[in-house]
């Protein structure tokens, strides 16, 4: 992270700020951070987040380098930009941080999400089911006589998408990965 | 070279081979074989406390007087959580500080074993980092990993959790020359253009200041030396933090006094008008900026500092300069010296012009009495009989820090210990031991309060041990000052539970420590008081009974902006309402 990236805007926290932050847009950032697969790198990266009343939206992580005992977390965060512009700083001085990378500012980038529904029902709710599952290219991955498992992946709207047909249609039980991101090209 | 030893053995090998000569601890079950290799061995001095927290506190009067980092060894469960008041105060004012605790054997953590704590859960919100360590071929890798990481950087507390079996296994040593070399390497060269914008603002600038902070102290005695080069060369005024008190000394012409809440007249008007503001190494604490949509309104303002998190987090800054302080001011005084020295004289003088006016308003002056002792005489009257001696001053929190910092002179760093960001009441007398630990000869001054001085006063039994001639100053107005100052301020004069009643007599206490103790209460004996104090040689509790109702002046009041400061013969009755009375 170079000083550059900071120069943006400036936040308005401070216990000395007597006015709302209302008017100040709101932006959804997907950062990808790069760490040190030790113990508790989570629950620090975590704790900030916790510790500064920064949002949390999405959040997944598993080791990538297992040679280099390095994992990626994806955390999908909101904020107004200076509070965004803030998130990454701390970030990127927790010490088993290695990089942190803004994909929505760096981007175009690539998202995905893999998500599970359990949809129970008999006759014509299960049959539609199935049809729209086809539609969205969902896979059948258990089922009943009376219940599917569908496994769907794809960006996070087209699974909120999909969660909204299903809802009427008997949907039980929902099981969503978070999403997992990536710049687009070279 | 790398050798077979045990972990405890391992423990003592790094800190040596770190430099360590010091160590502030309290002894328990989870490490007693440290304690058993530090029986052992003679380069290692071990300074035993009477409270987790005092070796906290300790270690930082240890690390803020000397810029090296201060060690602290403590038990597991009810050692470490002592502990962190003292790292947490670490951390606020970064202060480099490796803690180094025991735990329960690693077969038995989760059990909730005896004298069990999570302590790298408890600990991991108040350090830069910390560790536990499960095998002991690992733990020297770790300590020198935590000593690197303590000092490189905005320096901060870690800690290392060693279990009990890991100190009593054999693993191999590794020196801090073969230890693998951390990806934690902060950057400390500022970026070129960058710099050259702030020579360029300080061509041309009308009205600058620079307002310094303890990033500067913490940069290196080389640092201080660029700054005080820096300002004597564009002849700009020069205000700091209560943090950065020392970097530039309080007899240059160009200082105007601390700034912030209470800071000087001529420092938080200087800020307020000014047309460049040259931060360098402070943070824009809320202390310091007072109301954010009337600080500093039509100013550049340039910021150095070496986190990143810290530019732009609550005040937005034109110029940031990501950096360590010593190495940006090098580069910026180059490059200004390289353009010509050039500074915009003629309008700069005027400015001066108006500053002097500042000044002529005198907004330290204090009614004086011939009958009751003034505290802020008192320091006067310390510093007059003190400022020529080899002399160092901690400080514990409220009214009486305050008037230190207004009424006392540092023509160095790292001569004034105080807990600023923290603002850790019980922080001055065991910061003092420290003090006196690293520098024997110097004359070590705690300028304490009533009430802050018995959060921590079981630490004379230390001073008194290890023949640590620590002078607890307190200024006794039997009240919590600050408290009812703003319990005046704010709540209609109604002074809940910030009185002392019952408090010790300090002199028998001192006596029972095996200290001297000394009261006064009538000025015309004050010199002569503060004398028997400096010549005793040995800890001494001074007991200075002050006017009581005695209020800290100048003063912003919260919710207030630099220009709206309350001077010390205005009402102050109700002084903070609306929207200020909310915060802290």
């Amino acid at each position: 992270m170079n000083a550059l990236s900071l120069k943006k805007d400036a936040s308005r926290k401070s216990a000395y700020d007597l006015h709302s932050p209302l008017g100040t847009t709101i932006e959804t950032h997907t950062l990808a951070i790069v760490v040190d697969n030790e113990a508790g790198v989570l629950a620090r990266v975590i704790g900030l987040f916790a510790g500064r009343g920064y949002n949390i939206e999405s959040l997944t992580v598993a080791e990538v380098d297992h040679h280099g005992h390095l994992s990626r977390i994806t955390i999908v965060t909101t904020g107004t930009p200076s509070v965004i512009v803030q998130i990454k700083a701390q970030l990127a001085r927790i010490v088993p941080v290695h990089e942190v990378h803004d994909l929505t500012v760096e981007g175009p980038s690539v998202e995905r999400e893999l998500a599970m529904l359990k949809v129970s029902g008999t006759g014509e709710k299960r049959v539609e089911a199935m049809r729209l599952a086809g539609i969205f290219r969902a896979s059948v991955v258990d089922t009943t006589l009376e219940s599917f498992v569908f496994e769907i992946t794809g960006a996070p709207n087209k699974i909120d998408a999909f969660v909204d047909l299903m809802r009427p249609l008997g949907l039980s039980e929902i099981a969503r990965t978070g999403v997992a991101a990536m710049l687009r090209g070279i | 070279m790398t050798r077979q030893m045990t972990g405890a053995q391992i423990v003592i090998k790094a800190l040596k081979d770190q430099g360590v000569d010091t160590v502030f601890g309290y002894p328990g079950g989870a490490v007693l074989p440290i304690y058993d290799e530090i029986f052992q061995q003679n380069g290692i001095r071990h300074i035993l406390v009477r409270h987790e927290q005092g070796a906290t506190h300790a270690a930082e009067g240890y690390a803020r007087s000397t810029g090296k980092p201060g060690v602290v060894l403590v038990t597991s469960g009810p050692g470490a959580t002592n502990a962190v008041t003292g790292m947490t105060d670490a951390l606020m004012d970064s202060i480099p500080m490796v803690v180094l605790s025991g735990q329960v054997p690693t077969f038995m953590i989760g059990t909730d074993g005896f004298q069990e704590a999570d302590t790298v859960g408890i600990t991991r919100p108040c350090s830069k980092h910390n560790w536990l360590v499960k095998d002991t071929n690992k733990l020297a890798q770790t300590i020198h990993q935590a000593f690197h990481v303590a000092t490189s950087g905005r320096p901060g507390p870690v800690l290392v959790d060693i279990p009990k079996d890991v100190q009593f296994a054999t693993g191999t040593y590794v020196g801090p020359n073969k230890a693998e070399i951390s990806h934690y390497q902060p950057q400390l060269k500022g970026n070129i253009d960058e710099i050259t914008a702030l020579v360029e603002a300080i061509e041309t600038a009308e009205r600058p200041v620079f307002y310094t902070g303890g990033g500067v102290i913490n940069s290196g005695t080389g640092a201080c030396q660029l700054l005080r080069e820096f300002v004597a060369g564009t002849g700009f005024p020069i205000t700091s933090t209560l943090m950065g008190l020392g970097a530039y000394p309080a007899s240059g012409e160009q200082w105007l006094g601390m700034l912030g809440m209470h800071g000087t007249y001529e420092a938080n008007l200087a800020m307020h008008d000014c047309d460049l503001m040259i931060n360098v190494g402070a943070r824009f604490d809320d202390r310091i900026t007072g109301r954010i949509d009337g600080f500093s309104p039509k100013s550049t303002k340039v910021h150095i500092d070496i986190d990143a998190s810290s530019i732009n987090k609550v005040i937005h800054v034109d110029i940031p300069i990501l950096g360590d302080v010593g190495h940006v001011l090098e580069d910026a005084l180059r490059l200004w010296k390289s353009r010509g020295r050039k500074t915009n004289t003629a309008s700069v003088t005027k400015w001066w012009a108006k500053i002097n006016e500042w000044r002529g308003i005198n907004c330290l002056a204090f009614t004086n009495s011939t009958t009751t002792i003034k505290p802020q005489h008192a320091l006067q009257r310390l510093e007059a009989l003190t400022s020529e001696t080899e002399r160092y001053i901690t400080t514990e929190v409220g009214q009486h820090q305050m008037w230190a910092a207004q009424y006392l002179g540092f023509e160095d760093p790292h001569r004034f210990m105080t807990s600023g960001g923290l603002g850790t009441m019980g922080y001055g007398l065991p910061a003092s031991i420290g003090v006196q630990v690293a520098h024997p000869d110097a004359l070590v001054v705690n300028i304490a309060g009533d009430a802050s001085f018995l959060m921590n006063m079981q630490e004379m039994g230390t001073a008194v041990q290890f023949n640590l001639p620590v002078k607890q100053f307190i200024l006794n107005n039997e009240r919590l000052g600050m408290v009812r100052q703003w319990q005046q301020l704010l709540h209609g004069e109604r002074y809940s539970h910030s009185w002392s009643e019952s408090l010790p007599d300090f002199v028998k206490l001192a006596e029972a420590f095996g200290a001297k103790g000394i009261r006064c209460d009538d000025p015309k004996n004050l010199d002569d008081a503060i004398n028997e104090m400096l010549q005793y040689d040995g800890p001494v509790i001074f007991d200075c009974l002050v006017e009581k109702h005695e209020n800290c002046f100048p003063m912003i009041p919260s919710g207030k902006s630099h220009n709206e400061m309350l001077l010390g013969d205005e009402p102050v009755t109700d002084a903070i309402s609306g929207d200020g009375a909310v915060l802290v």
